[in-house]
């Protein structure tokens, strides 16, 4: 084989070993920051943010369209909930149809390592198309905004949930 | 019902893009490999396609195991582990087709991995959810100690280059220190989180440092103990090296003090020199470091510099994009499949080279981390740290052994180096990430996996006797967000009658301007269809 076939096939080798790279970077970069949207084009954070706040509001129109007798405070209702205070500070999770569950037993949605926890302490489902906190008869007890919550809560935006060292808050 | 929005937002699996990724590894391994034969002996192997279909097969196999069993999975974790791998493999076959007997080391090698990807395999079916390996906390700390000691055992353990870190069964030798590795991850991680509040927050303070009382920390510290001075005992510092900055890391990441870092360095550097001084062949390892390019260390017979400096001249004569595959004398380097297949790589495929192998490396180190950080539960979070860091730390060894800006140490290059064990120990490492991320990404919908099913807990009982002891030094102490349980019962009954419904659109609303006029049609268009009802 001749020299020059040999030449074009190292160059071949390093392309396609960079366009590795370039192909992992970017699949990294999608998932980092997020699907690249046609219309977002407000600069790197601002499109980050947006894509949490602007992308929910226009879908709710079918949804509630197609459930029976929709809550009419939709709006309202939180979308995430982010870990605010504790040892999972920075965490959020994304509410979506399934129940959430905290407390320090493994098979919790979030996993509370407390001493202040119970196994089962806490669930928030969703119940008439809201989010609706409940205490699983923890040991403990769970704090709603700086107080100890007695029965059922409706969430909304901006409730702080306390959980042993661990604190919550709804978000949109 | 805010299900709609959760739905657009909803993290996508990524699976066609893990498998163009494979594809385009399988491709440079592949040239690789046609490459090493063009330069070697001028011709293309004869196998390439049987050798091609191989590496195709076991990288569609995992990749189709991952697509069903861990949808969610990361997906640059499997083709990064098949590109370094294949890569290791196409080097290995090179540095045979050198030597004046050829071994067919590279062959051995693919066995290796066919056995290393079914491990993989093994772990995503066998470990459905990374929690469930909480429960062997203890019996993988156990079972670390007993494949570290299995060399020590006479007839069953083999030495090899001073090291008494083998076991060999017939003709084939296996280090279970690499194996062991992951098992004190997953002690260090169970114990770790069930432990770190009373490691924090009870114990003496001497200097500023709140020490963790002896009860609390003793287990560790045997594990860890242990585990080092067998491999003191079998004269494997690079391996105690990877066990002690483990060790440092996870306990920085459970308890995220700093001074359990400066703790650990202290301790390291102590350790080092007492090390230097005490035995002979860590003497000679900083010395031929130090005084590697001075001709008495070079012309040493045993023990000398030769070796480093061999690895230095090839990785000069690589330069930037080195001299091609078989162009080079990786042979020059002894152990140049091995320990020095860093130097290899630098000779022959040069700096461009190198460049993209150091940052695969980052790329699983940084998945790694990011699965830590995206976990909702405090175990797989140090488990995923625990297993990625290993990764990182021994890259850190041997890249910066053979580069000269530590002591060289006898570490392996993970999924480069020859060698079954570490690269098997290795795939199980990519197994078993694959399926923490996979729980890390899942959206919540899918997320009970349906393997952890505690109705009953069992824990409370025999738990909250020895628990209250150490939470009522925490509570002394830390005195924090229990503060909320003194002003509880101010606003009990008011509170609960505020959270009835009340439309507060403003709160949702407000957040930009912009959102709010793109939000303002639906507000009719839900309007319209309660009218049309």
């Amino acid at each position: 084989m001749s020299e020059f076939t040999v030449t074009v096939f190292r160059l071949a080798f390093f392309v396609i070993l960079w366009l590795f790279v370039l192909g992992v970077a970017g699949v990294l970069r999608r998932d980092i920051f997020g699907p690249r949207r046609a219309g977002a084009k407000r600069g790197g954070r601002k499109s980050r943010r947006g894509g949490s706040a602007s992308a929910p509001t226009p879908p709710p129109t079918p949804a509630p369209a197609s459930r029976q007798a929709p809550a009419p405070a939709a709006h309202a209702h939180p979308g995430t909930i982010r870990v605010t205070d504790g040892p999972l500070a920075g965490q959020s999770l994304m509410l979506s149809g399934a129940p959430v569950t905290f407390g320090r037993a493994p098979d919790n949605t979030i996993v509370i390592n407390d001493d202040f926890a119970s196994s089962h302490h806490a669930r928030i489902s969703a119940k008439n198309g809201a989010w609706l906190l409940e205490d699983l008869g923890s040991t403990n007890g769970t704090i709603v905004d700086g107080s100890r919550m007695t029965g059922p809560i409706q969430l909304r935006i901006g409730t702080r949930i306390t959980i042993g060292h661990t604190t919550l808050e709804t978000q949109s | 019902m805010s299900q709609a929005p959760s739905q657009t937002a909803r993290p996508r699996p990524y699976r066609l893009a893990e498998l163009g990724l494979l594809i385009l590894a399988i491709a440079i391994a592949t040239v690789a490999y046609a490459l090493v034969g063009l330069g070697v002996e001028g011709t293309i192997p004869a196998n390439v396609y049987g050798y091609a279909g191989w590496l195709a097969a076991l990288g569609l196999t995992i990749h189709i195991v991952v697509w069903i069993k861990a949808k969610y999975a990361d997906p640059v974790l499997v083709p990064i582990a098949v590109l370094l791998n294949g890569l290791g493999l196409a080097m290995i076959y090179r540095v045979d087709l050198g030597r004046k007997e050829y071994l067919g080391s590279g062959m051995t090698q693919l066995i290796w991995m066919t056995l290393g990807v079914g491990l993989a395999i093994a772990v995503i079916f066998i470990v459905r959810d990374h929690r469930w390996l909480r429960r062997y906390t203890f019996v993988s700390g156990f079972a670390a100690l007993l494949f570290l000691l299995l060399p020590l055992i006479p007839g069953l353990g083999k030495t090899i280059n001073g090291a008494r870190i083998w076991i060999g069964v017939g003709s084939m030798s296996f280090q279970p220190g690499e194996i062991a590795k992951i098992l004190l991850a997953i002690f260090f991680a169970g114990y770790l989180v069930s432990y770190k509040d009373q490691l924090v927050a009870a114990g003496p303070k001497i200097l500023g440092i709140r020490f963790p009382r002896l009860r609390d920390f003793g287990p560790i510290v045997i594990a860890w103990v242990a585990s080092v001075g067998i491999l003191v005992f079998e004269k494997d510092l690079g391996t105690s090296l990877l066990f002690f900055g483990l060790f440092v890391a996870m306990l920085y990441v459970a308890t995220s003090k700093v001074s359990w870092i400066i703790l650990g360095l202290g301790f390291f550097a102590a350790g080092a020199v007492a090390a230097t001084f005490l035995f002979t062949h860590v003497q000679q390892r900083v010395d031929g470091w130090l005084n590697a390019l001075t001709a008495e260390e070079y012309n040493k017979e045993f023990g000398g510099s030769y070796q480093l400096v061999q690895g230095l001249f090839g990785m000069s004569n690589g330069g930037l994009v080195g001299t091609g595959f078989g162009e080079g004398r990786p042979n020059m380097v002894p152990y140049a499949e091995s320990d020095f297949i860093y130097a290899s790589f630098g000779e022959e495929i040069g700096l461009a080279g190198l460049f993209v192998i150091l940052l695969c490396y980052l790329f699983i180190f940084q998945r790694g981390i990011r699965t830590a950080q995206q976990l909702r539960d405090g175990f797989g979070t140090l488990l995923a740290t625990g297993l990625s860091f290993t990764i990182a730390l021994q890259v850190f060894v041997v890249v910066g052994g053979v580069t000269r800006l530590i002591p060289l140490t006898g570490l392996t290059t993970p999924f480069l180096a020859q060698g079954g064990s570490s690269l098997i120990a290795n795939w199980m490492i990519i197994g078993l990430l694959l399926r923490i991320s996979d729980n890390a990404r899942r959206p919540v919908e899918d997320f009970h996996t349906g393997v952890l099913r505690i109705t009953e807990d069992p824990e409370p009982a025999k738990k909250t006797a020895p628990a209250a002891v150490g939470t009522g030094a925490a509570v002394g102490s830390a005195a924090s967000a229990n503060h909320t349980d003194e002003d509880a019962p101010t606003t009990n009954l008011s509170r609960a009658d505020r959270e009835a419904p009340t439309t507060d659109l403003t709160s949702a609303d407000d957040y930009d301007p912009a959102d709010h006029h793109s939000a303002e049609p639906n507000h009719t268009g839900r309007r319209n269809n309660g009218g049309e009802r």
